[in-house]
């Protein structure tokens, strides 16, 4: 048979029309992995659990799993009211949300930019000053008394602050002070929070979402050697609140 | 009019109303017996229950699924507390624990049995039929003390019955008298004589402890079903999800299918019928995770026994309505968002995946008439329950972010007109009126 230059150059290009057509309208292979089956955290919480901060949804990659394995269990047992949550909780085992939490507890992906904040450079002031040194007189610890010295948080069961939405910080600081967030027992952050105004609560999610992860910035495996935090917390547990332990 | 004639007619009023009251009054104590006096001569058991009873009692309050309702958000199990919203108020549920003063500490075994069978509570009064009284009448007075105790044997919680929320009249005792005159009898479960004693034992658990009819019946302005033999499918007051009919096969009425297939869904939660992936979801899934699970075999599979002769006849499949031929700019709106945020998963042709999601084309959840579900599980995504079987369900993400009433409505007609499905379109005051429900 005689090839045609022509109508061979006609066909390939037709052919790769094909292909290209194929190629965008076909749906990724499904692969049954844990992050197929949690699209349904994923579909607001980002791809791999890593939100913008530019939305409301906080980032889960990274955060230590028993803090996130507390969080669903307060969703499903009503310490957090967030219907949305709640619903997609409630049929599941222990067992898994423990395996949901490790799963995006071990995600380790680069955190984004923070946004540019607009508020007033007073504003920002006091929020690095409520952050970094508390307020003695009102009995609040600095975040970073917790919360690990960069504020990435402390394995198993302290998150970090840093890299999350502006809006969520707000909104968690101010739902723990009107008793809508809670935590297992003894609420620490319930008290914290019923100590600030809603101005420095505002001016600390103010300077909290606007400071870059550190380069060096990693979540702690245990607090420092010879570290105590300045309060009880339920969700943290007597050995990790002084040394290295396992979530209660 | 004279006052002899006035004083005449008031006279017969007060007869008649009389006569009614006397009518209610006996209506509500009828088939008691001398069970008051069982009750006043009931001592506390000092014996401890057999290991027997007590595993019986606890498998009987799984198949009831009391712990769904007698259970707050993250509170003790069986403490009561829970709001039940009905379209009549809020109704909360009572502490089972055996506490002396807030629980069943101070009830009897007869004395259960009356509020299980006559739904009428230790002290007498009339308990609303939130308490699904209507069906677990059908208990047998074993199973009724079996469960009873049960309950004895948990640990006593102390938490005071919260009282009902329930407008006037319904929070009288007076209404509550008609309401039970006009709907409510009691009645003990009936074998048939002509089926099977496997046929016998479904019935029992469906109509009974199940209390499958409290859900997938529908309720009359009143909130009255027709009783535990209508499984005719009803919009659940409140929660806004609708119970499908198990008798209709374009619902979920399931005469086609195999008896072990309706056991695995009841067992797992999710079932793959060749290789389409059907779900329980919604309230059922939470039926799955906290009731049927943990049913043994036997019991699911005389279930499904009785569950197969439901829908004798197949249901009659409307006339198919031809797919319109003017393609509107909703069409193609529908299709764009089906391709955007749903292709991906339930396929280019609505085929899903089997084992994971369920195909949406010639799926009985997306063309039955009541789009209600739909709406629910689009906009709340969620996963199947968690069970031995499919510990590790897969889950959608929920889309009430994403979609507007108008989006939602084109991307669900969508589904219900195209790979062969031809049901009804679903507009936007349909999305906005299933939008929201009730949950506690």
């Amino acid at each position: 048979m005689e090839l045609n230059p022509l109508s061979m150059v006609k066909f390939l290009s037709l052919a790769l029309a094909g292909l290209i057509t194929a190629t965008a309208h076909a749906a990724p292979p499904f692969e049954d992995t844990l992050a197929q089956r949690l699209q349904a955290c994923t579909g607001c919480h980002g791809e791999q659990g890593r939100a913008t901060p530019g939305g409301y949804q906080p980032r889960l990659a990274g955060k230590p799993a028993g803090y996130l394995y507390h969080q669903l269990l307060n969703f499903r047992d009503g310490r957090r009211d967030y219907g949305p949550m709640t619903a997609l909780v409630d049929p599941l085992s222990d067992a898994y949300l423990h395996e949901i939490a490790a799963y995006f507890a071990a995600l380790e992906v680069p955190y984004p930019t923070p946004q540019p904040s607009t508020a007033a450079p007073a504003v920002l002031q006091r929020g690095e000053q409520l952050v970094l040194q508390g307020d003695a007189a009102r009995g609040v610890p600095a975040c970073n008394q917790c919360h690990g010295e960069t504020m990435m948080g402390v394995a198993p069961a302290i998150p970090g602050l840093l890299g999350l939405p502006r809006d969520y910080v707000n909104a968690q600081l101010g739902a723990w002070r009107n008793g809508k967030r809670r935590a297992q027992s003894p609420d620490c952050m319930a008290h914290v929070a019923r100590q600030l105004s809603l101005a420095d609560i505002d001016a600390v999610s103010q300077w909290l979402a606007s400071q870059p992860v550190p380069a060096n910035g990693k979540l702690l495996t245990a607090l420092p050697e010879g570290h105590k935090l300045p309060a009880a917390c339920g969700g943290v547990s007597a050995e990790a609140a002084t040394a290295a332990g396992t979530v209660r | 009019m004279s006052s002899r004639r006035i004083g005449l007619w008031a006279l017969a009023s007060v007869a008649v109303i009389g006569a009614l009251a006397a009518g209610v009054v006996a209506l509500n104590l009828r088939g008691e017996g001398d069970l008051s006096a069982e009750i006043a001569a009931a001592q506390p058991s000092s014996q401890p229950a057999s290991t027997e009873l007590l595993a019986r009692g606890a498998y009987l309050a799984r198949a009831g699924n009391c712990m769904a309702c007698h259970t707050s958000r993250g509170g003790e199990p069986y403490a009561g507390g829970r709001g039940i919203d009905t379209p009549f108020g809020t109704v909360y549920s009572s502490n089972l624990t055996p506490d002396e003063q807030t629980g069943l500490g101070r009830w009897s075994a007869p004395a259960f049995w009356r509020a299980m069978h006559h739904g009428r509570s230790a002290d007498g009064r009339l308990l609303v039929p939130a308490f699904p009284y209507t069906s677990t009448t059908q208990v047998t007075r074993a199973d009724s003390d079996a469960l009873f105790a049960y309950l004895r044997s948990l640990p006593p919680v102390m938490q005071a019955a919260r009282p009902h929320d329930l407008r006037f009249p319904f929070n009288t005792q007076a209404a509550l008298a008609v309401w039970r005159a006009l709907y409510f009898q009691p009645g003990e479960f009936q074998p048939d004589a002509a089926r099977s004693a496997e046929w016998n034992r479904g019935a029992y658990l469906v109509q009974g402890l199940g209390h499958c009819n409290a859900c997938h019946a529908h309720r009359n302005a009143l909130g009255a079903t027709t009783g535990p033999l209508d499984l005719g499918g009803g919009l659940i007051p409140v929660q806004n999800w609708y119970a499908p009919s198990l008798t209709d096969a374009r619902e979920a009425g399931v005469a086609d299918w195999t008896e072990s297939e309706i056991v695995a869904l009841l067992k797992s939660g999710v079932v793959d019928r060749h290789g389409a992936l059907e779900v329980a979801s919604g309230p059922m899934g939470e039926v799955v995770l906290r009731s049927t699970q943990y049913l043994s075999d036997a019991d699911l599979g005389a279930m499904a026994v009785y569950l197969k002769t439901l829908g004798d006849t197949p249901g009659q499949a409307p006339a198919p309505a031809e797919p319109p031929s003017v393609v509107t700019t909703a069409d193609i709106r529908g299709a764009k968002l089906y391709a955007d945020h749903c292709a991906s998963c339930h396929g280019d042709r609505g085929e899903g995946v089997p084992g994971a999601y369920p195909p949406l084309a010639g799926n009985r959840a997306v063309t039955m008439a009541m789009p209600a579900n739909l709406v629910r599980i689009v906009l709340e995504g969620g996963f199947a329950p968690a069970t031995s079987g499919n510990p590790r369900p897969f889950g959608m993400p929920p889309f009430a972010q994403t979609f507007t009433n108008d989006d939602l409505a084109a991307v669900l007609t969508h589904l219900r007109r195209s790979w062969g499905n031809r049901a009804e379109p679903v507009t936007a005051v349909d999305v906005n009126r299933y939008r929201d429900g009730g949950m506690r």
